[in-house]
């Protein structure tokens, strides 16, 4: 295993911890992107591209994207917002 | 349950699982060691075959066409059931309501934005048979020049682009039009979606035979599916907001 391939792999272990470690669901849901970030470069040091594209698309776009929709939701329901 | 109950219960499992995961790892082939033939016989078929440049590509939409075409209509699903869910719950229409943006600045630079994703997307998409890309990822990134759209400029700018009068037949012709390839190969004498059209030169924006239409027609679903669960969320959202939730 080269070391690069390494530092990727303890970077994403690390990253999965973080997300774990988050409270708070809005700072979970950026974690998270940082933790999909390690996850391309992860495919990306392994070579696999095509999936490092994917990784990026759903891990940037559409997970957070739905995440915070879902987020602002329940919020603006605690405020007295829904029922 | 007292304290020392689940502790007991907790360290028979962890015992348990720690036992499987040692054995399965201590099993597993050498790192980077790959005993499946498929991968490299695909490598080194997919340029005389299909004159692809992009071996995943042409695995995905062309020789297991129809495992994707399973996962389109997961998505195509889920994105039903999300808007299924959530407009049961609504009373009312928002399609009337404004959410300014006052920052002309904003407004300018998020409309670029929008653009380039724009442009970035069909990239994406069209070079999918010679670089890394593909229906799926561009039809995300074009779902993501809408959502921009929302962000920087006004909801209402960005209901009457996707709202779901729009992206309901988008996502549906994807969806549709991906089944609709597989049965016209099955028609003119081929296999289910079986690339019928001539591969034409290896990396070539036209190539890639009759898997480009259907990846394109991915790139549809994806970005209609995307767009739609959004656009849900989003009303959902400016719904609650201006109190215009009912039961």
């Amino acid at each position: 295993m080269e070391p690069l391939q390494i530092v990727a792999m303890l970077y994403v272990a690390l990253g999965a911890l973080c997300v774990v470690l988050a409270r708070d669901v809005v700072r979970q849901a950026l974690v998270f992107s940082l933790y999909g970030f390690s996850l391309v470069v992860l495919f990306v040091v392994f070579q696999a591209p095509d999936v490092a594209l994917s990784a990026l698309v759903v891990s940037g776009i559409a997970y957070p994207l739905v995440l915070v929709g879902a987020i602002a939701r329940c919020h603006g329901q605690r405020k007295g917002g829904g029922k | 349950m007292t304290t020392r109950v689940r502790l007991a219960i907790f360290s028979s499992g962890l015992v348990l699982v720690a036992a499987l995961l040692v054995d399965g790892v201590s099993n597993l082939p050498p790192f980077g060691r790959y005993a499946g033939p498929y991968g490299d016989i695909v490598a080194r078929l997919v340029e005389p075959q299909r004159h692809m440049a992009n071996a995943v590509t042409a695995v995905v939409f062309d020789y297991r066409g129809f495992d994707t075409m399973g996962e389109e209509l997961i998505l195509f699903a889920a994105a039903s059931a999300v808007a299924l869910l959530l407009r049961e719950m609504r009373d009312h229409d928002t399609s009337d309501l404004v959410e300014g943006i006052r920052s002309d600045a904003l407004r300018g630079v998020g409309a670029l934005a929008a653009i380039v994703t724009f442009v970035l997307a069909l990239q994406v998409v069209a070079h999918g048979f010679i670089t890394p890309g593909g229906g799926f990822q561009g039809g995300v990134v074009l779902s993501a020049a809408f959502a921009l759209v929302f962000l920087t400029n006004e909801y209402r700018a960005y209901n009457r682009l996707a709202s779901s009068s729009f992206a309901e037949p988008v996502e549906a012709l994807g969806a549709g039009g991906y089944v609709f390839l597989g049965l016209l190969a099955l028609a003119l004498g081929f296999g289910f979606l079986e690339n019928f059209l001539p591969f034409g030169v290896t990396g070539r924006l036209r190539s890639g035979g009759s898997a480009a239409i259907v990846n394109w027609s991915s790139a549809l679903a994806v970005s209609g599916g995307f767009a739609l669960i959004f656009s849900e969320y989003l009303q959902e959202n400016v719904a609650v907001r201006h109190g215009r939730v009912g039961k």
